[in-house]
Formats: structure tokens, C-alpha cells, sequence
């Protein structure tokens, strides 16, 4: 590059570098100052705009800068020398602009190298590359597609930051953003015939509210689902262990229950076929039965055995709903009236938990289990009710007492009154 | 059963010589006159004190004091003692009744100019005697140890904190430690059943002593009418007459703290969370607003000093000069009644709109 600059160009360039070097080794300070070799590339770089522009900012906050390695890591040469020519010699083993296609491996030179990876993160895996050429993406690449996803594309580049911090791409919470770059663009995903709602159905997910709304890091994120490095589309027999990674008991009700055969064989995916899978909702009770929102009348028709106990379990998901309502509309206007409810309040507790309890064992979809949990809920939702109509009985006693006391005061008061203007009289 | 009553009350006056009193008792007279309405208010802020005693006793036959004991136990009086909802609903709106009642006695006393000679002390001992109940809210406030008072009393104990060179002893008398805890809880309770009341017992006893023995003072201006025409002095019989008007005074207030404690029973709260954040707006009792919300305001410096030290030191201030009142204001004209009324006035209107700022600031 610098060999079509002229000589006086060059003794210029060379004197803004070591003029540059100097002024940074009086102000550098901090982590990124002490961190650093010699990088004379940044020093140049810093200087030029966009795309050959890197600016000392960025690159300080860059994961690999921070643990002391330069630009030649990366892009070869030696950064030590001032010397433009020698900086970018080929015989240094300067490689210029990295191509997408040698991406991958490039990253997997250090990445893959455990012995390597040790001294700066012994916690870090290392089957990161291993993991890519069995993803979609790994194997779109090895067959020469330039347009897949290759590190830098999720990692970044020269801002590469640590997953952990919040600003990186592949933060948790930035990651469904970073996956939308490609996804969500449907000219650039046309020639692979894929959908690009994904990233819109996942913001209108209940993992999406978790995680953004939130603020629950642990929340699924595209990833979670469909892996990293190795990230694939989960197949029909196998969206239940994705999600039974989180939702343990759904999943181990739903594989000893009768469905699982059924839906196995008619090439339903577990848990997808009801509650779908980027745009997941809040489930509701409604989504069991025969109603116009349940999912049952998809396989079952009205009076077959399936649809009367797909009803008689909306039912007790419902009475028991219901019941817990009645009771928090009770206290919380016996509350309002100045009465003490505090412990019926907290049992209120237990019956939510139970109805809980009931909206987990629907997984089962055995009448029996779900049974237990409402009648569960359903006793302690009539004491609660029972604390609360006491309550209220207490308030109306209470009204009455006071009734009685003000008139039996009222009656000392004048009896006074008169008595004291008798003797005044007298 | 009249002979039988006739009896024992002969038998008492044998040895007690109760005919002795009684004649003392109606020989005893109250002056009538256009003020004369506010003679009462002493009588009720008594009454007060009494119903205080009477509840306060009764509270103690459940409550338990420790971090973590008293929140349930006034859950149990408040939900499973018979009446036991009544009796602390009427201690806890007596307690706000008792301190206003307290500052309208000192006030109708301060504008009737009856702290003059020779009455100097029942004023002095009054003005303590409302110190004490002041005493007795905050130490009371954190008995139920729910959230609010926790905060409450975490607030109150932080301000006399402030006090160069004594601030910091002050808060740990007061906390019995660097944190509210346990050990803070079991010293008010403390406070509350055992010494204010041993002071305040004292005190009592010692300022309607002194109102016997002076009688009850007439207004300056009406005290001159009568020395100039004797004829126009009125008088009413301290017993039955004035006795039996503080009583219909007294069933009045029954009345309204049993309708209080009906229609607004005092809520519990939720129990003292020691590592939960403090809620957000938090103030302390009504009779405390006023300060605090001059503190809140109160630059953080004046002149160079620390401006809630200033304003700490300006109630105190305050506090002294009330305190001393009879010994500073000795003259006995018309202008100088003008002159204390007047800063009187003045500092009643401060307590009052600062009080209404601070129930109405975010």
C-alpha cells in the first residue's frame, strides 16, 4: 500500500507515526495502555476513514486487544515496526484484507488451539470451529457459499467484544438482533427459501418479554434453540428435548402421555404443534378444549373421547381460575375496607401454585393428574373465600357496633347536657 | 341497697374523711367566661393519655417484643383477639389525637398568656409533657416493626445523627447499635411501656398539682375587665358543673375514636424486610412532617455550614424557646401579648403549610 507513496509522502507518514507513538505512550492510561504491544498499525489506521479506518477507541474495547494482541495477529506483518514496509511485508507474513471464506479458519488457528486458549481463558471451549462445520452455515461454507455467516459475521470485527458485555452481538440480549441481520432480510434470504418472520414472531414472544422486558439473561434467545457455532434447525423428534431443557416437567408429562406416539407418527413436532415456536405466547387456559382458541379441534371433532376430556380439563383449569378471583376480588376489597387479610392473602399463594401446578400437569393430558392439582387449588380457594366473607362479616359488625356505640353516647351526652342545665336551673 | 351503700361510704369517710374532700371539690370553681372552651382541652388531652394507658395495657397482654415476633403478634391481635382490632385501631388513632390535642392545649395556653406568673412551671412542665408524647409516637411507631416504620424510625434516628460531636452517641442510644435491629426494637419498647411513662406519670402528676394549686388562669385582658368592675367576675362549680361538662367533652371524644377505629381501622403494613430497599416516598408521622420536610428543603449549605445541622439546630432552638417562654417574655402589656401571639401565629402557620407540603410532596 505504501509503496505508491511518494518518498516525501513517506518520511511524512513515518513522522506522524513515531510523532503519534510518542504522544500516546505520555497519555495512554489504563487497562488497554498496559495491555498493549506495540501497534503501529493502529497508529496509521486510526487515521483513515471508513472501511480501512479503525479507530484506538474501538479497537481498546476489542476482546483480543485487551488481552494484549495486535492487529498482526489477525491480518500478519509486524506491528512493532514503524516502518510501513516492513510492517506490511509479505516476507512478515502480512496478509492484507482478510477474505469471508478464510474466516473460519483463520479464527480456529487460535480458537481451536487448546494448548493456546489456556493461557488466556482455560474456561473457553474449543470445538468452536468443530461445531461450525456441522451448522448450516459450516456446511454452506465448506461448499464455497460466500454469503453465510462466518465468525466475524455474529462476533464483529475490529469491535469484537467479550460475549459478556452488553454491547457485544452476542450478548444474550443482542443476539436475536445479530441472527435478524441475515434472517429477517427476505432479498437476502430468497435464494435459500426459508422464512424471515422469525425475528418479528420472536419480538412478540413470551422469551422475547423475558428476556428484553425483563431483563432475564437465562431467557431463550435464538441460540438457545438452534445452537451457536453448530446452529441447525431442530427437527421434528427433537423439539421436545430443546425445550425440555427449560421446561422439564412439560416435557417428561408430555413424553409419557399418549400423544407423544400420536404426534410422532403424524410428524407433529412435540411442543411446536400448540404453542408454535419463534412467536410463543402466554399460554392460556382457552388453548385447551373446544373452544374457539383451543388447539385440540385441530385432531379432535366435538363428543369423541379425546375432546370430552380435552373439555372436562378447561373446566377445572377454569373453575379453579375462577374460584382464585372470587377469593383475591374478596380480600382485596375486605383490604380495602380496612380489614386485616394478610394471612388469607398469602394462601392465596398456594392456590395459585396449584393452578400452576394443574397448568403443568395438562402436559399429561390425563384427567386424573390434572384433577389432583385443582382440587388442591380449589380447597384452599374456599378457605380463602371463607377468610374473606368472615372478614366482611367482621366489617358489618363492626358498622353495627359502631351504630349502637354512637347512639348510646349520643343518649350520655344529652342525658348530661340535661342534667347539668337542671342543676344550673335549680 | 342504699342503706348498704350509705353504710360503706360512712365507713370510708370514717377513715378517710371523704365529706372533707367533697366540700373542697365544690368549693373548687372554674372561670366562665368567653374563653373558657378551651379549659377543656387540657381535661382531653388527659382523657387521651388515659384511653393510652387503658389500650397500651391491654396491647401488652399479646404483643411480644423482637424482630421477630411483633409483627405477628399485632397480626394476632389485629385477626384473632377478640376486639383485639379495636383496642390497638383506638391506641393508634388516640396516640394521633393525644399529640394533637397535646399541641392545641399548649397553643390555646400560649394565646390566653396563662403560662404568666405565677404559673411558670405548670407551663414548663407541660411543654415537656408534650415532648414526651412526641417521645412516645416515635418510640411507638416502630412497635409493629412493619416496613414503614422500620424506614420511619431508620429516617428519625438519622437526623439527630447529625448533631456535631453528640449526634453520633445520640444514635446509638437510640438504635443500640449501628442498625435498626432486634436490639432497637426491644429499646423503644422499653422506652415506650416502662420510662416515658414512669417520666410522664411524674410530670402529669406534677402539672395538674400545680393547676390545683393556682387554679385556672383568666385571660389578661378579661382578668383586667374583672379587677375593674368585681361584679362582672363569673365563676361555675369546679365539681359537679365543670366536671360534668369536661365528661360530655370526654364521651364526645370515645364517640369519635370508637367511629375511627371502625370506619378507618389502623392497617398493619407488611413486616419489616431489614434488606429491602426503602420504599419510595417514605415520611414519618404527621407531627414529625413538618420538620422533616423542612430539613428535606433546607440547602445542604448555608453560610459555609452544613444546613441540616442549621436546621436541626433551629428546632432545637425553637424547642428552648418554647420551652422557656415564661422566663423570657415577662412583660405584661398589651403589646408585647401582640408580640408573642404574633411569632405564635407565625410559627403555627410554618407548622401547618409545612405540613400540608410534606403530606402532599412525591
Amino acid at each position: 500500500m505504501t509503496g505508491s507513496l511518494t518518498p516525501r509522502a513517506q518520511r511524512i507518514l513515518r513522522t506522524g507515526i513515531v510523532v503519534k507513538v510518542l504522544v500516546a505512550s505520555f497519555l495512554s492510561c489504563g487497562q488497554f495502555a498496559a495491555a498493549q504491544a506495540k501497534n503501529s498499525c493502529l497508529d496509521y489506521h486510526s487515521s483513515l476513514p471508513e472501511p480501512l479506518g479503525v479507530s484506538a477507541d474501538v479497537f481498546s474495547q476489542n476482546i483480543h486487544a485487551q488481552k494484549g494482541l495486535t492487529c498482526a495477529a489477525c491480518h500478519g506483518g509486524d506491528a512493532s515496526s514503524d516502518d510501513p514496509e516492513k510492517a506490511m511485508s509479505r516476507a512478515a507474513g502480512w496478509k492484507g484484507k482478510i477474505e469471508r471464506s478464510q474466516i473460519p479458519e483463520l479464527c480456529a488457528s487460535c480458537h481451536a488451539d487448546a494448548e493456546l486458549m489456556k493461557k488466556y481463558n482455560p474456561r473457553l471451549r474449543v470445538d468452536q470451529f468443530q461445531q461450525y462445520k456441522t451448522s448450516v452455515h459450516g456446511q454452506r461454507w465448506a461448499e464455497g457459499e460466500s454469503k453465510v455467516a462466518v465468525c466475524t459475521d455474529c462476533h464483529g470485527v475490529h469491535e469484537l467484544r467479550a460475549p459478556s458485555d452488553p454491547r457485544s452481538k452476542v450478548h444474550p440480549a443482542n443476539i436475536a438482533t445479530t441472527c435478524s441481520h441475515c434472517h429477517a432480510g427476505a432479498e437476502y434470504m430468497k435464494p435459500y427459501g426459508i422464512k424471515t418472520d422469525q425475528f418479528a414472531n420472536y419480538q412478540e414472544s413470551v422469551h422475547h418479554e423475558a428476556m428484553v422486558v425483563r431483563g432475564d439473561l437465562s431467557a431463550p434467545t435464538c441460540t438457545t434453540c438452534h445452537g451457536n457455532h453448530g446452529a441447525t434447525p431442530p427437527g421434528v423428534a427433537n423439539v421436545t428435548n430443546v425445550c425440555s431443557n427449560c421446561h422439564v416437567f412439560q416435557a417428561q408429562l408430555f413424553d409419557a402421555s399418549p400423544h407423544r406416539a400420536v404426534f410422532a407418527a403424524g410428524g407433529f413436532p412435540g411442543c411446536v404443534t400448540c404453542h408454535s415456536n419463534h412467536g410463543i405466547k402466554h399460554p392460556t387456559d382457552e388453548m385447551i378444549g373446544m373452544g374457539e382458541k383451543a388447539f385440540c379441534v385441530q385432531c379432535h371433532t366435538e363428543g369423541d373421547e379425546g375432546a370430552k376430556k380435552a373439555v372436562a380439563m378447561h373446566d377445572r383449569l377454569a373453575s379453579l381460575a375462577a374460584a382464585i378471583a372470587a377469593s383475591d376480588d374478596l380480600l382485596d376489597h375486605a383490604e380495602r375496607q380496612g380489614m386485616e387479610v394478610s394471612q388469607a392473602k398469602l394462601q392465596q399463594a398456594q392456590a395459585r401454585d396449584a393452578l400452576l401446578k394443574a397448568r403443568v400437569a395438562v402436559h399429561s393430558f390425563r384427567d386424573v393428574d390434572l384433577k389432583r392439582d385443582t382440587d388442591a387449588g380449589l380447597a384452599i380457594a374456599r378457605q380463602t373465600r371463607a377468610a374473606g366473607e368472615q372478614a366482611m362479616a367482621e366489617w358489618k359488625f363492626r358498622r353495627v357496633g359502631l351504630g349502637i356505640s354512637v347512639l348510646a353516647i349520643a343518649v350520655a351526652v344529652i342525658g348530661l347536657g340535661l342534667y347539668i342545665r337542671n342543676i344550673e336551673a335549680s | 341497697m342504699a342503706s348498704m351503700a350509705s353504710s360503706v361510704r360512712s365507713w370510708l369517710d370514717e377513715r378517710f374523711h371523704l365529706e372533707d374532700l367533697k366540700a373542697l371539690a365544690q368549693k373548687k370553681t372554674v372561670p366562665l367566661h368567653r374563653y373558657s372552651y378551651w379549659y377543656f382541652l387540657g381535661g382531653m388531652t388527659l382523657f387521651l393519655f388515659g384511653v393510652q394507658v387503658i389500650t397500651g395495657v391491654l396491647l401488652l397482654l399479646y404483643y411480644r417484643p423482637g424482630a421477630d415476633e411483633a409483627f405477628e403478634s399485632v397480626q394476632l391481635i389485629m385477626t384473632q383477639v377478640q376486639f383485639g382490632w379495636l383496642i390497638r385501631s383506638i391506641h393508634s388513632w388516640s396516640a394521633n389525637l393525644l399529640v394533637f390535642m397535646a399541641f392545641a392545649h399548649l397553643f390555646s395556653v400560649l394565646f390566653l398568656k396563662s403560662y404568666r406568673k405565677p404559673r411558670e412551671l405548670t407551663w414548663v412542665s407541660g411543654v415537656f409533657l408534650l415532648f414526651l408524647m412526641l417521645g412516645f409516637g416515635f418510640s411507638g411507631y416502630l412497635l409493629p416493626w412493619n416496613t414503614l416504620s422500620y424506614f420511619a424510625t431508620k429516617v428519625g434516628t438519622e437526623i439527630p445523627a447529625q448533631i456535631p460531636i453528640v449526634g453520633r452517641p445520640i444514635l446509638l442510644f437510640l438504635r443500640g447499635g449501628e442498625e435498626i435491629t432486634g436490639s432497637t426494637l426491644t429499646r423503644m419498647f422499653g422506652l415506650h411501656i416502662a420510662i416515658l411513662p414512669a417520666i410522664a406519670t411524674f410530670l402529669i402528676v406534677l402539672h395538674l398539682g400545680m393547676i390545683q394549686w393556682f387554679g385556672m388562669s383568666v385571660p389578661p385582658g378579661i382578668e383586667a375587665d374583672w379587677g375593674a368592675t368585681p361584679n362582672r367576675r363569673r365563676e361555675i362549680r369546679f365539681f359537679p358543673n365543670f366536671v360534668l361538662r369536661e365528661l360530655m367533652a370526654w364521651y364526645v371524644a370515645l364517640g369519635l375514636l370508637g367511629a375511627l377505629a371502625a370506619l378507618f381501622p389502623w392497617t398493619l403494613g407488611v413486616k419489616a424486610d431489614l434488606f429491602a430497599p426503602a420504599p419510595a416516598g417514605i415520611k414519618p408521622e404527621w407531627y414529625f412532617l413538618f420538620m422533616f420536610q423542612t430539613l428535606k428543603l433546607i440547602p445542604a449549605k448555608i453560610l459555609g455550614l452544613d444546613g441540616e445541622v442549621l436546621g436541626i439546630i433551629a428546632f432545637g432552638l425553637v424547642g428552648a424557646i418554647a420551652l422557656l417562654l415564661p422566663f423570657l417574655d415577662r412583660g405584661n402589656s398589651s403589646s408585647s401579648r401582640r408580640w408573642v401571639a404574633g411569632m405564635a401565629c407565625l410559627f403555627l402557620g410554618y407548622m401547618v403549610a409545612m405540613t400540608v407540603y410534606g403530606w402532599v410532596a412525591k
